[in-house]
């Protein structure tokens, strides 16, 4: 079965729509064990990955699949060109663990076209799961692409009062940037053929060795991170996430936030970064410029908002901001605080989501003012809401902290140093508008009559938290855990960008934080080879 | 006058027009069937038609690497022509399936509708297969005075008279354009076979830039866009598609739209190929426009049928990007796509068919509100469909639209494909709009008049087929295209 692991993982929601559809439509129960069943099914057919220790020795590409697909002469050749590395390996995870908590925080929440809703869920995995293992470009487009319907529809159908114009915003804005990445793709594939260059149709591995002149890396990396960036997304082409976030239901909320937005920071790693060296030094300046912007900017505006959703929504392209500046500080302990941010901010934002989705669901509303003492009903929810909180700021001991952390220490190793200064302030930002939102909802008297019989979380919520609650204090106590199977692939990864992975680590450096430590790669010859 | 006479006979070869002649008896026959049959009863007559372009499709194939040139060079059955054939048999193929019930329902239960539609083929597969500036004159002619009646068959629906008159005098216009064009070439080079055009071209580089043979060059393009619906010749388009019967709107956006590339692109190409430069030049603007006119003024259409015509409009102009790359790529990529467009568009005018009312005024916006609820399969076809259109994965709108894109983008092009790609992110708006009122409003109406019938369900199943089938393998027809392309 390792063979096709990866298949089988892809597909296997897609497997379980065709068994939907034949689900009676009205037996709600029925539709949702059974997709929560195909979730968890998915979930364990990846388990493997996460166990297997591969990872923490090599950072190649394993797991590989490949078939040809289109093979048309000279003309153009795609495959089937599967594969996972320490890069994706966490996304990967990241997405098989989230969607059965989505399905099961639906239980209530969905009551109208309960099978449509299940069946864009899945749809919406399998384009995730083949976007991040996708090492051929023009399969990866194929997904990616994918990915864009059923949330469309998700917005779209089961969404707020404003849906329609949330769910054509999010598509527009999102088709626009890849149909750009497409131009993109197909320039760089008939450049290559031209050159000569050994490929192996849009092979990611192949076009990595590919030496393109800095011209055409200029425009190239405009192109893929004018996509990449849509869907981070990076200030100011954030407007669409704000308006998709407050419209979709709960379970779209989480899963974008979760899931999708990382497709703009993996393609970045993935993609328009290792692909187009040369034109990075020229970009990175602004791009981390606009990272921090997008920090201050979506920490201010998510103080001043009343409505819960659209502050997480807007905390999330602070966030995201971080992930971003780690990203670009093209060292280890950067792109370690990236890539691991992407999970924490996976887990942290998704769980807010979900908490708002439980108070939404108990009183339908959002407003802040229409909230006050719930603590004093709702112990455990308070509880769980505080530890997700903490994390959301990044206090040490979750896993905030150490994504956070390490994110600004390799910006303030590399040349990006004063980046990381503004970029700090977003951390007390951070606390600022969490700590006060919690504290206007939760703490005081019970002002609002309306909340007098709050009902605390049900079983089933708890279930859904828990889960989530582990891997925060995981991450934040053992991170090792996770860098030991990203290090390798990450400092190939550095490698490819032309930045050295080594030379970066100051020997201070290591004694500064066990995080820190863990992620100075201790098998330096993994990447020399 | 002997030797005339056996020279002529010699270089006849009835092979090279065996299937549009099979098909012109074919349509002859069932002319005399219909006028014995009883008034009314058209069923017999649909299959009969059905059958017919079955055994052409079959006598076609047989020209499929065997090139068979006919009538002292003025025919060439090769494979390009063969393709194109056959992408106007399945265009009639469909639009004969999803009318008989339409037929009815509309009222005009006529016979003669079915042999009509079998001519249009033969004269589009003339059109393909012309290598004769007359032959392809001929061809033309056969299908647009067939069309002419079919655009204005509903002969007591003012809106049908319209589209039947409009498209009669623009048409005429535009042939007398034509016929003007291959007159002032025949004046410059003395001949009207394409590949003579392309010889004396080569063999005096200079009369190129002869006044007389732009002209006349110009004028013949010009009959050629007019057919292609690209713009600046795209006005008649939306009045003609809104009022013709819808399987007819449908025909003509896919068959007789493909038979005119086929034409412009075997005179281009191989006719004028010593004006390569500039015929790309112009191509561009032209390619340009005519996509940035139909999404824009899709945009704001409310009426379905008129919506699709503008689209159909920005869809030539995609197509036309093939043809500025020039390319092998791009030019094969121009056959693929009108064979995806064929599949794609008549399934969307075939589902629009199925929801309309007599008379068809609910074929707007509003009209379908909630339509995805209440017809759940019908609104996932459309769905499909519209997804194709818009060019996303795994639909063969995206590999038609990527495939085109590649040949400009290897020529060189990529401020062409740029702009066609921002085009086709305008035209997601107008596509989205549709699938909004589909699934994203309350339904207002029941649809309880909508009932399935067998043949228009079968031309849906088969465009669905199409559409996922060269959206996720499509390699073996792309094969095919490059081996048909020049």
């Amino acid at each position: 079965m390792a063979d096709y692991l990866l298949s089988i993982m892809t597909f296997f929601p897609l497997l379980g729509i065709l068994v939907l559809l034949f689900l009676p439509r009205d037996n709600g129960g029925l539709l949702k064990g059974f997709t929560l069943a195909v979730s968890l099914i998915t979930f364990a057919i990846s388990l493997p990955l996460a166990f297997d220790n591969v990872f923490t020795t090599s950072g190649g590409m394993h797991y590989r699949e490949f078939y040809q697909w289109i093979n048309i002469g000279d003309f153009f050749q795609m495959n089937y060109n599967l594969g996972v590395d320490g890069i994706s390996l966490w996304l990967v995870m990241l997405t098989t663990f989230i969607v059965p908590i989505t399905v099961l925080s639906t239980w209530n929440a969905v009551d109208k076209n309960i099978k449509g809703f299940m069946a864009m869920l899945l749809l919406l995995e399998t384009g995730m799961l083949g976007a991040f293992v996708s090492l051929d470009l023009f399969l990866f487009y194929i997904f990616w692409e994918l990915m864009l319907i059923p949330m469309y529809f998700l917005i779209g159908i089961w969404g707020g009062q404003n849906r329609i114009y949330a769910a054509v915003k999010f598509f527009i804005y999102t088709a626009v940037g890849s149909l750009l990445m497409l131009v993109a793709i197909i320039f760089v594939y008939y450049f290559a053929v031209q050159s000569g260059a050994p490929m192996n149709g849009f092979g990611i591995q192949e076009l990595y060795k590919l030496d393109l002149p800095y011209n055409a890396q200029f425009w190239l990396f405009l192109a893929f991170g004018f996509s990449f960036a849509i869907k981070v997304p990076m200030f100011p082409l954030h407007t669409w996430l704000p308006d998709a976030h407050t419209e979709a239901p709960t379970a779209g909320s989480v899963i974008l936030a979760a899931v999708l937005l990382k497709m703009g920071t993996y393609g970045y790693v993935r993609f328009a970064m290792p692909l187009f060296p040369e034109a990075l030094p020229t970009f990175i300046p602004f791009l981390a410029f606009l990272s921090v912007v997008g920090i201050i900017y979506g920490s201010l505006v998510a103080m001043m908002q009343d409505d819960i959703k659209k502050l997480v929504a807007y905390s999330s392209v602070a966030h995201l901001g971080f992930v971003m500046l780690g990203v670009f500080s093209l060292n280890l302990q950067g792109l370690a605080g990236g890539m691991i941010q992407m999970i924490n901010h996976g887990i942290s934002t998704g769980a807010l989501f979900l908490i708002v989705g439980f108070l939404y669901e108990r009183r339908h509303t959002r407003l802040i003012t229409e909230f006050g003492g719930v603590a004093t009903k709702m112990p455990i929810f308070a509880t769980i809401f505080m530890i997700v909180t903490f994390s959301s700021i990044g206090l040490p001991g979750t896993n905030g902290f150490v994504g956070e952390f390490l994110a600004l220490m390799g910006a303030f190793q590399s040349s990006l140093r004063w980046y990381a200064v503004f970029a700090t302030t977003g951390v007390i930002l951070a606390a600022v508008y969490m700590l006060w939102v919690y504290q206007r909802v939760m703490f005081g008297k019970v002002t609002n009559p309306k909340n007098e019989n709050l009902k605390d979380l049900s079983v089933r919520e708890i279930i859904i938290m828990l889960p989530l609650l582990l891997f925060i204090f995981w991450i934040g106590i053992f991170p090792n855990t996770f860098f030991s199977k990203m290090n390798p692939a990450m400092e190939q990864m550095l490698i490819q960008m032309g930045a050295n992975p080594v030379a970066v680590v100051e020997p201070a450096t290591s004694e500064t934080h066990a995080p820190a430590h863990s992620a100075t790669p201790a098998t330096q010859a993994d990447g020399h080879k | 006058m002997e030797n005339l006479v056996q020279e002529a006979i010699q270089n006849v070869n009835l092979q090279a027009i065996m299937p549009s002649l099979v098909l012109c008896v074919f349509g002859m026959v069932l002319l005399m069937v219909s006028v014995f049959s009883k008034r009314g009863s058209t069923t017999h007559v649909a299959w009969l038609s059905i059958v017919a372009l079955v055994v052409t499709g079959f006598v076609s194939l047989s020209g499929w690497n065997n090139p068979q040139a006919g009538f002292a060079g003025s025919v060439l059955l090769d494979n390009f022509a063969t393709f194109f054939s056959m992408i106007c048999l399945v265009a009639a193929g469909l639009t004969i399936l999803m009318s008989d019930d339409y037929l009815r329902r509309e009222g005009f239960p006529v016979s003669e509708y079915y042999p009509l539609i079998l001519f249009t083929t033969a004269g589009a597969m003339w059109m393909a297969s012309g290598t004769d500036l007359m032959t392809i004159f001929l061809g033309l002619e056969v299908l647009s005075v067939s069309l002419y009646v079919l655009a204005g068959f509903f002969r007591t629906q003012t809106r049908s008279n319209e589209a039947g008159l409009k498209y009669f005098f623009l048409g005429a216009f535009s042939t007398g354009f034509l016929l003007y064009g291959v007159a002032l070439l025949y004046a410059v080079t003395g001949t009207t076979k394409i590949d003579g055009i392309a010889a004396y071209v080569q063999a005096n580089p200079a009369s190129a830039m002869n006044t007389m043979f732009i002209a006349g060059g110009l004028l013949l393009l010009v009959g050629f866009l007019f057919k292609i619906a690209a713009a600046p010749f795209h006005m008649w388009t939306p009045d003609v598609y809104q009022g013709a019967p819808t399987p007819i709107t449908a025909f003509m956006s896919a068959g007789p739209k493909a038979a005119a590339f086929a034409a412009l692109m075997r005179v281009t190409i191989v006719g004028l190929e010593g004006l390569q430069s500039e015929l790309t030049a112009l191509f561009w603007v032209l390619a340009v426009l005519t996509m940035t006119v139909g999404n824009f003024i899709a945009l704001s259409q409310k009426d379905l049928k008129r919506m699709l015509a503008y689209s159909s409009i920005s869809h030539a102009g995609y197509a036309m990007v093939g043809l500025v790359a020039w390319n092998e790529i791009g030019l094969s990529a121009i056959l693929f796509y009108m064979l995806v467009y064929t599949f794609m568009n008549m399934g969307a005018f075939a589902v629009l068919i199925l929801i309309g009312k007599k008379g068809e005024d609910n074929l707007t916006l509003d009209g379908i509100a909630g339509l995805g609820y209440k017809k759940p399969i019908l609104g996932v076809v459309l769905t499909i469909f519209l997804f194709s259109l818009m060019g996303l994965p795994p639909t063969a709108g995206f590999i038609g639209k990527f495939y085109i894109f590649s040949g400009a983008i290897k020529a060189g092009y990529i401020w062409l494909a740029v702009l066609g790609v921002l085009n086709s992110a305008v035209s997601l708006y107008y596509y989205l709009r549709v699938m909004v009122q589909m699934y994203f409003k309350d339904p207002e109406e029941d649809f309880s008049w909508v009932t399935i019938n067998v043949p228009t369900a079968i031309s849906i199943i088969i465009s669905v087929v199409g559409v996922l089938y060269l959206g996720i393998v499509p390699g073996s027809v792309i094969q095919l295209a490059k081996l048909a392309g020049f």
